[in-house]
């Protein structure tokens, strides 16, 4: 990295390598790309996709979160450190989450009875009220 | 190498002293100078006072803790309230030493003098920033110190609900300066991969890097990661306390498991932030008071990385207990048992680097073997803790305080007492007496293994932490532990004595007074306030072979076989070099 | 992010380094490019940290959205999509117009720079006079976090609340007054440069009341449409009045049953029921409903058999909008954007920043860095948005 740093060769004194402006027709076309799929994503909400329905939410909103950093975030003409550190905090975040999450998954019906688990759980003591009472 | 005198003829290389008006301590004056310095020295010196102070503090509070377990039904907190007396004391001790000393101890004292001096840079990348986090760090301290006059703080530095959103101690205040401190920290982190990243003169290529410098590189990443999930916990502990957001209150639907998660997805990799910047301090004083190369340059360099990454991984050893899955904690205790590899790999490679050294058994040279023998002693018991079974037996005992005070205490602390003794010269620019100095270290490492060896066997006995009073069986070993606890702050006395009196009365320091070979001893000691006039001509940071032992003046130089730069003879038909070459 | 701009009042500049060092080069760099991909490097770093930080939240919700699905999908049904819609459409365009900006600032158009800058912050209002509507309509009904949440389904919009909407205003009002003040001030003295600055300001401060008043608009039109949809869907939240009259129904046929197993419960409830009453000991007091409720639950189940154990069900489902449930997702939801918003907040602060700098047309293509860090941070806000709106307002 450091390399890009210490060029020497006189150029970044004067030139400007190292601006990469970006074209008003790429910002403009992914600024109607990313309305578009917003578009998409408000309107596959009145559909009900059953189980999907949070698998698509997320890829559509991946492939705008994709798009802005590709272009709007210069990630494309950025330098590949950059991209790989912001890329590489997700895995982390990744990680944090499964774990966690996966653990409250298993461990939670220790500690919150699920409706489903509730009816048949009470109705064992009130067999023996009802077995008693007489 | 270190014979004696130089060989005749040879050129030496030596910087000399600085002028006042060069010297970063004095080239500029008054108070207003140090407030608004964007000098890394000076940030990295007043960090140095105020983490000193930090360890004041919470150091008296260790001492009265002690003090109180002399007897069995406690000797100091006597009355109805002895029990939250001393649980806002133990607390304060361990939040002020993990939050306000541990942490910014290494990275932020020693790292801000050090990295761009060892880098041969002029300043950090942000200068500014640099200042900001120091103040971030004074401004949180000052919360803490407002939370302890307010209603003190009983929860544990770890902060766990649902105790913390119940009990009525200042928990808001005391989370908010750690937030504060988080950012502080953050910010350093931040600092030092962009400095390590972006400002490498030429030639500084990054396996030419002193291995404080991968270390520091290593705990930057940490930084980074890690503290931001801290931010958010402590944030939502707030937002518990105050509007019962029912996420980790039980009382609203939360769980409490919860977090313990996210506490220790920031809090186990933070204990890498407390002890890899040790370990890169190690390799140096190692190598250099051994005066030989590193062994094993590139392994260390990688366990560092290797450390910081697979930290991510086993937070749940700490809550083997705490009511998760069976199946996550087998996972959690499995991954545990992966980080101690690299450990442990340069634990050998400090070994095999002394092996056949001409080891000078000057004061960082004690602290360094100190640090060893500790280190592996609290690195093999996490193992014990880490296994799952044994976990369930010692878990919330004295056992694991023991086990985290060898690596913060006999690890963290006296690598950090190890630099400040190796590089107190450079900064200050005087000599301390070696004899003081030692007497420190022996009595820090005698101390230190008498008051927490006996914990060990407390807590593999059975005696649990956190509890004001014990049964009596176990109070021969409590008033141990506390002799040993006199013993050691003694120590650590004696070493704070040692080198205030050498600011005083000590002998001028030469620029490179133990033979290193890394770029802070090229320059005079203390450095300039602009550290190279010009990018420095980067060498092998452990080649000590033209370092040489100068008697007369006490410093090591560098010396260049003599040379003739003209050749005063006509050139002879063979060419030159050809008998040059040995 | 102030660290990378070079100053000239930086502390011993004396020193001797060649004097062909641009001003706007700080002295420890070599090069404008060293300057600006050490800037770079930083911010991205600083995105990391940020997308770690939002990580816990988001991991809240995801532990609170697997384990109780029924509550998201009820509650979500309070947000109003058409709000979350505009924001997003809003935020998307400021995006557009940052990127904008960075260009601007890389080909040294000052005038578009300050156009897009200004642009960018207009946007930013907007989206938080939209949100102020959101926010302060959510705490007139009482959604509102689990320990202040007090939302009744029967009396969903009580006409006795502070003016929440008036107080978030306020601070935006001051500075309206304040900028306006200051444009007319800086026209009357002439103050060239006051003037450039003052003039888009008070167009960004405008722009948070033309958030407000669209909020206000899309709101009303939602409102009744809203009432009524809910109403008509079984499923949905705002059944919980007629679900309530169920519940009641099934505890009263279930009474003698009650009567029966209570003498299990008696003992401890008693001293339960004198805890209940202290205000501050909520959960005894959801405890002890849910304790009544799963009594009543088992009492129907003996009494009549298979088809009432589903009653029993539906009964507990009603729950959905208790503190304990509905108020933890708007806890996720209040926690989630607020600290958006708060960036949101941060990103204004030094964007006005970058608008002064702009004006002052301090930017030349060496040294854009400033614009270009505060677009990725821009950005970056921009993107937690993009997963926070289906997230929340997309649940169905
Ligand atoms: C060498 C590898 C290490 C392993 C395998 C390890 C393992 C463990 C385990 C399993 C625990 C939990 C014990 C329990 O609560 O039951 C623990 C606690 C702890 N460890 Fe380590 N550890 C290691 C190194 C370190 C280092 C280097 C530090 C700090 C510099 C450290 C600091 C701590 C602290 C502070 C605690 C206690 C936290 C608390 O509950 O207050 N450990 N360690
Ligand atoms: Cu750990």
């Amino acid at each position: 990295m450091s390399a890009h740093a210490h060029s020497d060769d006189g150029h970044s004194a004067d030139g400007h390598d190292f601006a990469h402006p970006m074209s008003v027709q790429t910002l403009l076309a992914v600024f109607f790309a990313l309305t578009f799929l917003t578009v998409i994503t408000v309107a596959q909400a009145s559909f009900d996709f059953g189980a999907f329905e949070v698998a698509t939410v997320m890829f559509i909103a991946t492939v705008k979160a994709v798009l802005v950093m590709a272009f709007f975030m210069h990630m494309l003409a950025d330098k590949p450190f950059n991209a790989i550190i912001f890329i590489g905090s997700f895995v982390f975040v990744g990680l944090f989450v499964i774990f966690t999450l996966g653990d409250s998954l298993m461990t939670s019906h220790s500690f919150e009875p699920k409706v489903e688990e509730l009816a048949p759980a009470v109705a064992e003591p009130t067999i023996t009220t009802v077995d008693g009472a007489p | 190498m270190s014979a004696g005198s130089l060989p005749s003829g040879s050129q030496v290389k030596d910087p000399g002293y600085p002028t006042p008006s060069e010297n970063y301590l004095t080239n500029s004056k008054g108070v207003l100078s140090w407030i608004f310095t964007l000098d890394h020295k000076r940030i990295g010196v007043m960090y140095l006072i105020g983490v000193t102070a930090a360890f004041a503090i919470a150091g008296l509070l260790a001492l009265l803790i002690r003090l109180h377990l002399f007897q069995p039904d406690g000797m100091i907190f006597q009355g109805e309230e002895a029990n939250n007396y001393y649980n806002q004391v133990f607390t304060l001790h361990g939040a002020i030493m993990v939050f306000l000393f541990i942490i910014p101890s290494v990275p932020a004292a020693l790292g801000n003098f050090l990295v761009p001096v060892m880098l041969g840079a002029k300043d950090v990348a942000f200068p500014r920033l640099n200042l900001c986090s120091f103040y971030l760090w004074v401004f949180g301290a000052l919360f803490f110190v407002s939370a302890l006059c307010a209603s003190g703080l009983d929860t544990g530095w770890t902060f766990y609900t649902p105790y913390s959103t119940t009990t009525d101690s200042s928990v808001i205040l005391a989370t908010s300066g750690a937030f504060i401190l988080g950012f502080s920290s953050i910010f350093t982190g931040l600092n030092f991969i962009v400095t390590i990243n972006t400002m490498r003169p030429p030639g500084m290529t990054w396996f030419r890097m002193p291995l404080f410098l991968w270390a520091t590189y290593a705990t930057s990443i940490i930084q980074v990661l890690a503290t931001p999930v801290l931010g958010i916990t402590l944030l939502l502990l707030i937002a518990e306390r105050t509007m019962h957001i029912g996420i980790f209150d039980p009382e609203y639907n939360g769980d409490p498991v919860t977090f313990q998660h996210f506490f220790w997805f920031y809090s186990h990799p933070a204990v890498y932030i407390m002890i890899l910047p040790a370990f890169g301090v190690i390799s140096d004083l190692i190598s250099v008071h051994s005066h030989k190369r590193i062994f094993g340059y590139r392994f260390i360099a990688y366990s560092s990385i290797a450390i910081a990454l697979l930290g991510f991984l086993v937070w749940g050893h700490h809550m083997f207990t705490a009511g998760m899955s069976s199946l996550t904690t087998i996972i959690f205790s499995a991954l545990t048992f992966t980080v101690s590899v690299p450990s442990a790999i340069k634990v050998f490679n400090w070994l095999a680097t002394m092996y056949k050294g001409s080891i000078s058994l000057t004061t960082p040279m004690c602290y360094a073997l100190s640090f060893i023998f500790l280190f592996t002693i609290g690195g093999l018991t996490g193992l014990h803790l880490g296994t799952l079974a044994t976990d369930m037996h010692l878990h919330d005992t004295y056992f694991v305080v023991a086990h985290f005070h060898y690596v913060m205490v006999g690890g963290t602390l006296v690598a950090f007492l190890g630099g400040v003794f190796h590089w107190w010269p450079k900064m200050f620019g005087k000599m301390y007496s070696e004899a003081g100095g030692r007497l420190s270290a022996l009595l820090v490492f005698a101390g230190f293994n008498l008051t927490f060896l006996p914990q060990f066997i407390l807590g593999s006995r059975g005696m649990p932490r956190r509890y004001a009073t014990y049964d009596p069986e176990f109070a021969a070993l409590h008033q141990m532990s506390t002799w040993g606890s006199m013993l050691l702050g003694f120590g650590l006395l004696v070493a704070l004595i040692v080198l205030l009196r050498s600011l005083k009365s000590g002998k001028r320091a030469p620029a490179n007074p133990w033979g290193g070979a890394t770029l802070e001893w090229e320059c005079t000691s203390p450095p300039p306030f602009y550290n190279f006039e010009r990018a420095p001509a980067v060498g092998d940071p452990y080649d000590f072979s033209d370092l040489e032992w100068e008697a007369d003046n006490e410093r090591y130089v560098k010396v260049e076989p003599a040379r003739e730069i003209v050749p005063e003879t006509q050139p002879e038909k063979e060419p030159a070099h050809a008998e040059d070459s040995k | 992010m102030s660290t990378i701009e070079a100053s000239p009042e930086v502390g011993h500049d004396e020193h001797g380094h060649d004097h062909d060092h641009p001003p706007f080069l700080a002295h420890h760099f070599d090069t404008p490019e060293q300057q600006f991909d050490s800037g770079k490097l930083g911010i991205w770093l600083f995105l990391v940290t940020e997308v770690l930080f939002f990580s816990g939240m988001f991991c809240a919700y995801a532990i609170f959205r697997a384990l109780r699905p029924e509550v998201f999908e009820g509650c979500s049904q309070f947000l109003n999509t058409k709000l979350g819609a505009i924001n997003t459409g809003v935020l998307l365009f400021s995006s557009l117009t940052m990127a904008w900006a960075v260009r601007c600032s890389q080909l040294e158009q000052h005038k578009g720079l300050v156009g897009t800058l200004a642009a960018t912050l207009s946007c930013a209002m907007i989206f938080l006079g939209v949100k102020a509507i959101e926010y302060s309509h959510k705490f007139g009904m009482g959604l509102l976090p689990a320990g202040l949440f007090f939302y009744d389904p029967s009396n969903p919009h009580p006409t006795e609340h502070p003016p929440y909407l008036a107080y978030i205003c306020a601070p935006f009002a001051v500075a309206l007054v304040g900028v306006l003040c200051w444009l007319v001030f800086s026209a009357v003295a002439g103050k060239k440069f006051q003037f450039a600055v003052a003039k888009p300001l008070s167009v960004v401060c405008l722009c948070f009341f033309v958030g407000v008043g669209l909020g206000m608009v899309l709101e009303s039109g939602e409102e009744s449409a809203d009432h009524v949809d809910t109403h008509a869907d079984p499923n949905g939240l705002a059944t919980a009045p007629v679900m309530l009259e169920v519940e009641k129904a099934a505890a009263a046929e279930a009474a003698p049953a009650i009567a029966a197993s209570g003498a299990q419960v008696s003992v401890d409830e008693g001293v339960l029921e004198i805890l209940a009453t202290d205000p501050t000991n909520v959960g005894v007091k959801s405890g002890l409903n849910a304790l009544e409720q799963q009594t009543a639950a088992a009492g129907t189940s003996t009494v009549t058999g298979d088809g009432e154990i589903l009653g029993a069900i539906t009964t507990t489902e009603v729950d959905v909008m208790t503190p304990t449930t509905a108020g933890v997702f708007f806890s996720i939801y209040y926690c989630m954007t607020g600290i958006h918003a708060i960036h949101i907040l941060a990103g204004i602060g030094v964007l006005v920043w970058l608008l002064v700098r702009a004006v002052r047309q301090d930017f030349n293509r060496q040294y854009f860095g400033p614009v270009d860090y505060v677009g990725l941070y821009w950005h970056l806000v921009d993107l937690i948005w993009i997963y926070l709106f289906p997230l929340l307002y997309l649940i169905r």
